[in-house]
């Protein structure tokens, strides 16, 4: 085979196989985009007729992975349902093509292998995978807001059962090579020695293919598929709502009504998929899967190699993040003055690493490179030193100072203040341009986000480097100006404030949390309050309330008066059971309908979101959207605070704050909201 | 001209160790290479160079887990040193620590490496139970039969006693040529020394008494802290009994010669885990890293005396060191005798005190001298502390140059007696410069 391709290399080798390697030109990740199908299409005709090799063999080119997935960008650019519906049945009817061979194909995966590019593998007649984790396998279509639409919801369950194979497809769950093995996905896992050896085997012998077990066929027929998707739906229901999220939902009607073995199946994939690319929820997705991958490349052309962190102040935050810093990779010392306090952390410290790392030597290798420091013997030594103590300048400024004198000369200072302006902080500094706001939120392993803070003296050089490092720990960095609270707490405290206020009008908790978990927020904002604790609340309010003129409200010092912090104490303004449950209330209806509650609270949100673009807290408001999607996790479906603002109309919108600020007989002028937005 | 036995000098630079933390039935928190990787992470943390700049990682080790052969290996790497670092494990039985230390010093000593991290290392409490020969025997057997007949057979041939264990710590502590435990080589000092069973519990009542004031007067900066899993922490050595009393230690039975010994659990040395390491360095690496120098260790000498009085290993060693540097008793400011056993301690002294003895054993004219209490393991010893076997010979050569900096003394040494019948003891400097 001589013909030349763009994006495919093909080889024989000494034993008549055929390989098919995948190099997708000018990127270093492999994704497939319509040339790329076209080109596989043309391929696949060939191979219909040849008779000179023994089999085909899949690779992928790249030194990273498989293959990512399909091309992202091309999701936006359908022009109608119609023309993202053809697309899909094209690619449906090249990888059915590709199935129907004669010859025996093989895809041979070592690294990443993820939605269209699952799909694709799913029609070679065997597949072995590299058995490590860094493998990962799955259809994460959903978390785009589609579903798979190259008979992915049609092949895997048929392959391995409805039970196994609709949970990748509804989740969006990832799994290693190992699991893949063993849920009959791949049909051996191997280490990467022998993966070559493994590929050629399945070409030369021709082992019989992987079929479902009696009991994964039977349920996928029809009265199985009544049972389990009923019993699915509920699970699914309890998780997300389907109006925000159409697309799991979606894919189980299909596979109820159709089965996995028709053509009809396929088409009706096509069609529903199709209809999915025009949702809004999976416009916005993709929108902020944009601005993530923005985010992910912010200084990626920093050099900047950190080995050594070394975090003073072993509480939630700095345990936290020490144990962050180690999982990934980094030496870490953690200091604190006492071994009391640094033995809760190692042991959370133990738990993420046995969670993240599962395997026995990885987690020791992890714990051994996080190093308690009662004598703060890291800090000479360190590349980077995270101060993450209780938020008091006066300390702050006195432990900065011992940092300046002890650390290396070119070693970055950084502060996890949530929200202390840095140029308070630096004034003991001899040279306040090193010091950064490198902010991280609670949960640690969980947020995503970090603030990447730069105070009126920070050098960009050691913001630059500030957000390498970010990046470095897989974290979001998101750069943004020192001011009170810097972006995401600003926003945060008056939407928080505002739902302590609708208590005290004798809105119910549960109406309060309730209305913004439907809006699409993660939990509501009481809950919030409850488990980010009262008095860490208190704090922040106060202290922001000493430059936004913010009343606090008396409800929430009278709790943290009677030690009622939340969840913490098993008390907050919710109770907590013995297991830290929350104990829900009986709701007595309040007269507000949930809508209005959660208008009421967004616009309060929106207001800060603008009053923040227009003191430029951040450079734009896509990021400012990323900032609190990935900080407080802002309904990732409506695209963030502002996007939300433009799509409902800023004007109108703004129109409806002002009345209500005025109903509430508050007097200060609300300054217009388009302006910010250019 | 060197003023020491060696090429090169040789210096002491720092050293760490784990809490010695007692065992209580049932495996410890740690293995031998956590403790190690514990104290070796805070020792290399307090120092500007990059574990990689080690030229060799030595350490000493008696009984590690099947999981931790060459031990040394494990621990350098688990330490961040690199694959490049050489590392390998030795075993002198109850001197392994002391070995390390001796094997490290010659090898900066004929100038192959310049800064060397060594030390010693065990988990006692992880020793494991092992089948005994019949059980293995059976097992080899039912493994190999062919056919179900014969696999049948093979079951039938099991018998209860096959499941009886072989405790390996115990095996460890027993020497197979003279067919004694260590505790009896202790009662046949006792025996030979006419040593009381009050003055072997007195002079552990002292031992604990002294750990006890050492702790409360923080005189044990080397120890570092351990933290588990679990979210527990280990601060200080946790053998050690304040409320020790002579009434109380006179209570416990004889345990290796039942009844009649008086060799008892009280007024022996505990089993325990632990580890100790010290970083070593020659004058050239000193000056390149601007190290501190925490003292010298002039020499090392080893000994061999019969296994049957195993305990008597110090007084031969201790005879070679001050015959090499012409010194008399009297010049050496601080002892640390391990205590492997409080009759094995006083029978030492004794035999040093002894005219008839040194005269008979060690070719000199009379006694060579007495070791006033005072100077002999000020801040206790393993009675109190605990006995990692591996471990001990590091630990006491690291106590020895703190006690001595504490001090402004000159001269120590550190002694320990060795199950098989041998004995190590070195001599060490203080001196804060290079």
């Amino acid at each position: 085979m001589t013909q030349s391709y763009k994006h495919w290399q093909l080889e024989t080798d000494n034993d008549q196989i055929l390989w098919l390697y995948f190099d997708k030109q000018g990127a270093s990740v492999n994704t497939i985009n319509r040339e790329v199908m076209e080109e596989f299409a043309a391929i696949t005709e060939t191979l219909k007729q040849d008779v000179t090799h023994k089999g085909v063999i899949i690779a992928s080119a790249k030194k990273n992975g498989f293959i990512a997935g399909a091309d992202i960008s091309q999701f936006t650019q359908f022009k109608d349902i119609e023309e993202s519906t053809d697309a899909l049945r094209m690619g449906q009817k090249v990888l059915n093509e590709f199935e129907a061979l004669k010859l025996p194909t093989v895809a041979m995966i070592d690294g990443f292998c993820l939605g269209g590019g699952l799909e694709l593998v799913l029609a070679c007649r065997y597949r072995v995978v590299e058995e490590s984790s860094k493998t990962r396998l799955g259809l994460p279509e959903v978390k785009l807001g589609i579903h798979p639409g190259w008979g992915g919801t049609v092949r895997l369950p048929r392959l391995i059962g409805s039970l196994q194979g609709l949970n990748m497809v509804l989740s969006g769950h990832t799994v290693s090579g190992k699991i893949a093995a063993k849920l009959g996905l791949a049909d051996v896992a191997v280490p990467k020695r022998q993966l070559v050896h493994a590929a050629k085997y399945y070409i030369l012998n021709q082992p019989p293919v992987h079929q479902a077990t009696t009991l994964q066929s039977l349920s996928n027929n029809k009265i199985a598929r009544q049972l389990i998707a009923q019993f699915l739906r509920k699970k699914l229901r309890a998780k997300i709502n389907p109006l925000h999220y159409p697309a799991p939902f979606d894919a189980l009607e299909n596979w109820e009504a159709v089965g996995v073995q028709s053509n009809e199946a396929y088409e009706r994939e096509a069609k529903s998929c199709g209809r999915l690319f025009f949702s809004e929820t999976c416009q916005n997705l993709v929108r902020v899967f944009f601005l993530q991958e923005k985010m992910k490349g912010l200084a990626k052309d920093i050099s900047f190699s950190p080995k050594h962190i070394h975090v003073i102040g072993a509480g939630t935050m700095g345990g936290d993040i020490a144990a962050w810093c180690a999982l990934r990779g980094f030496t870490v010392t953690l200091q604190d003055l006492e071994a009391r306090y640094i033995a809760p952390a190692i042991k959370r410290a133990a738990a993420l690493f046995k969670d993240k790392l599962k395997e026995r030597h990885l987690i020791q290798q992890a714990m051994d490179r996080l190093i308690p420091d009662i004598q703060g013997n890291g800090l000479p030594k360190a590349d980077i030193i995270i101060e993450a103590v209780i938020e008091d300048l006066a300390i702050k400024q006195s432990i900065f100072k011992q940092i300046e004198a002890k650390a290396k000369p070119d070693a970055i200072l950084a502060t996890n203040t949530s929200s202390i302006p840095l140029d308070e902080i630096n004034t003991i500094l001899s040279h306040p341009e090193r010091l950064v706001g490198i902010h991280f939120f609670n949960p640690v392993a969980k947020m995503q986000l970090v603030e990447v803070v730069k105070g009126a003296h920070t050098s960009q050089t050691i913001i630059d480097q500030a957000i390498a490092f970010v990046r470095q720990i897989d974290r979001l960095p998101l750069p943004v100006k020192s001011s009170p609270g810097f972006l995401v707490n600003r926003i945060l405290m008056p939407y928080l404030l505002e739902s302590v206020e609708l208590l005290n009008e004798g809105v119910p908790m549960t109406a309060i949390d309730k209305a913004m978990t439907d809006f699409g927020m993660p939990m509501g904002p009481i809950t919030l309050a409850d488990t980010v604790g009262l008095d860490v609340c208190l704090s922040v309010a106060k202290y922001l309330g000493r430059y936004f003129d913010t009343p606090i409200p008396t409800k929430l010092e009278e709790l943290v008066e009677k030690k009622q912090l939340g969840r913490k104490t098993k008390e907050g303004f919710y109770k907590y059971d013995k297991r830290g449950k929350q104990i829900k209330p009986q709701i007595i209806s309040s007269g507000h309908s949930l809508e209005e509650i959660s208008n009421r609270l967004v616009l309060r949100m929106l207001n800060e979101a603008f009053a923040c673009l227009r003191e430029n807290v951040v450079a734009n408001a896509d990021l400012l959207d990323a900032g609190m999607i990935f900080g407080t996790g802002f309904a990732p479906f409506r695209g963030g605070p502002i996007h939300y603002a433009k799509s409902q109309g800023i004007h109108a919108l703004y129109e409806q704050f002002v009345k209500q600020q005025k109903a509430k007989g508050d007097k200060l002028e609300v300054k217009d909201w388009d302006e910010a937005v250019v | 001209m060197t003023e020491t036995s060696f090429m090169r000098d040789v210096y002491i630079v720092d050293g760490a160790r784990s809490p010695f933390l007692k065992a209580k039935g049932g495996p410890g928190p740690f293995s031998a290479s956590d403790l190690a990787v514990n104290a070796g992470r805070e020792l290399l943390a307090r120092h500007a160079f990059s574990p990689e700049a080690l030229g060799e990682v030595v350490i000493g080790c008696v009984m590690p887990t099947p999981d931790e052969a060459n031990i040394a290996r494990l621990i350098s790497l688990r330490l961040g040193c690199g694959k490049s670092m050489p590392a390998w494990t030795v075993q002198r039985n109850c001197a392994s620590g002391m070995q390390a230390l001796d094997s490290a010093v010659k090898d900066i000593a004929i100038g192959r490496y310049d800064l060397v991290l060594a030390g010693g290392a065990d988990a006692m409490s992880h020793a494991p139970l092992l089948y005994n020969e019949a059980m293995t025997l059976w097992l080899a057997s039912l493994w190999t039969a062919k056919g179900w007949k014969n696999k049948l057979k093979g079951w039938a041939q099991f018998r209860p006693y096959y499941l009886k264990p072989v405790i390996s710590l115990l095996r460890g502590l027993t020497d197979p040529l003279v067919n004694l435990s260590m505790g009896q080589t202790a009662e046949n000092l006792a025996y030979r020394f006419h040593l009381t069973r009050e003055q072997m519990d007195q002079f552990a009542l002292e031992s604990h008494q002294r750990v006890a004031q050492a702790q409360e007067q923080k005189h044990f900066d080397e120890i570092t802290p351990l933290f588990t899993k679990n979210g527990d922490f280990y601060l200080a050595d946790d053998g050690v009994r304040q409320d020790s009393s002579m009434e109380k230690l006179a209570k416990l039975k004889a345990f290796f010669d039942k009844k009649f010994g008086s060799v008892t659990a009280g007024n022996s040395s505990q089993v325990s885990d632990g580890a100790a390491l010290l970083l070593l360095a020659s004058r050239e690496a000193v000056e390149q890293y601007h190290l501190p120098v925490l003292a010298r260790i002039k020499a090392v000498e080893w000994a061999g005396v019969d296994p049957a009085e195993m305990g008597l290993g110090p007084v031969y060693a201790v005879n070679q060191l001050l015959k090499r540097f012409n010194l008399s008793m009297q010049d050496i400011d601080f002892w640390e005798i391990n205590e492997a056993f409080a009759a094995q301690v006083l029978a030492c002294l004794a035999a040093w005190e002894s005219d008839e003895y040194c005269r008979k054993n060690l070719n000199r004219n009379g006694a060579l001298g007495k070791i006033d209490r005072s100077k002999l393991n000020v801040d206790g010893g393993a009675v109190a502390l605990g006995h990692p076997v591996g471990a001990s010979g590091a630990r006491i050569a690291l106590h020895l140059a703190h006690v001595l900096k504490r001090n402004h003394a000159q001269k120590g040494i550190a002694t320990i007696c060795i199950g098989g019948g041998q004995g190590g003891a070195m001599l060490i400097e203080n001196v804060s410069g290079v």
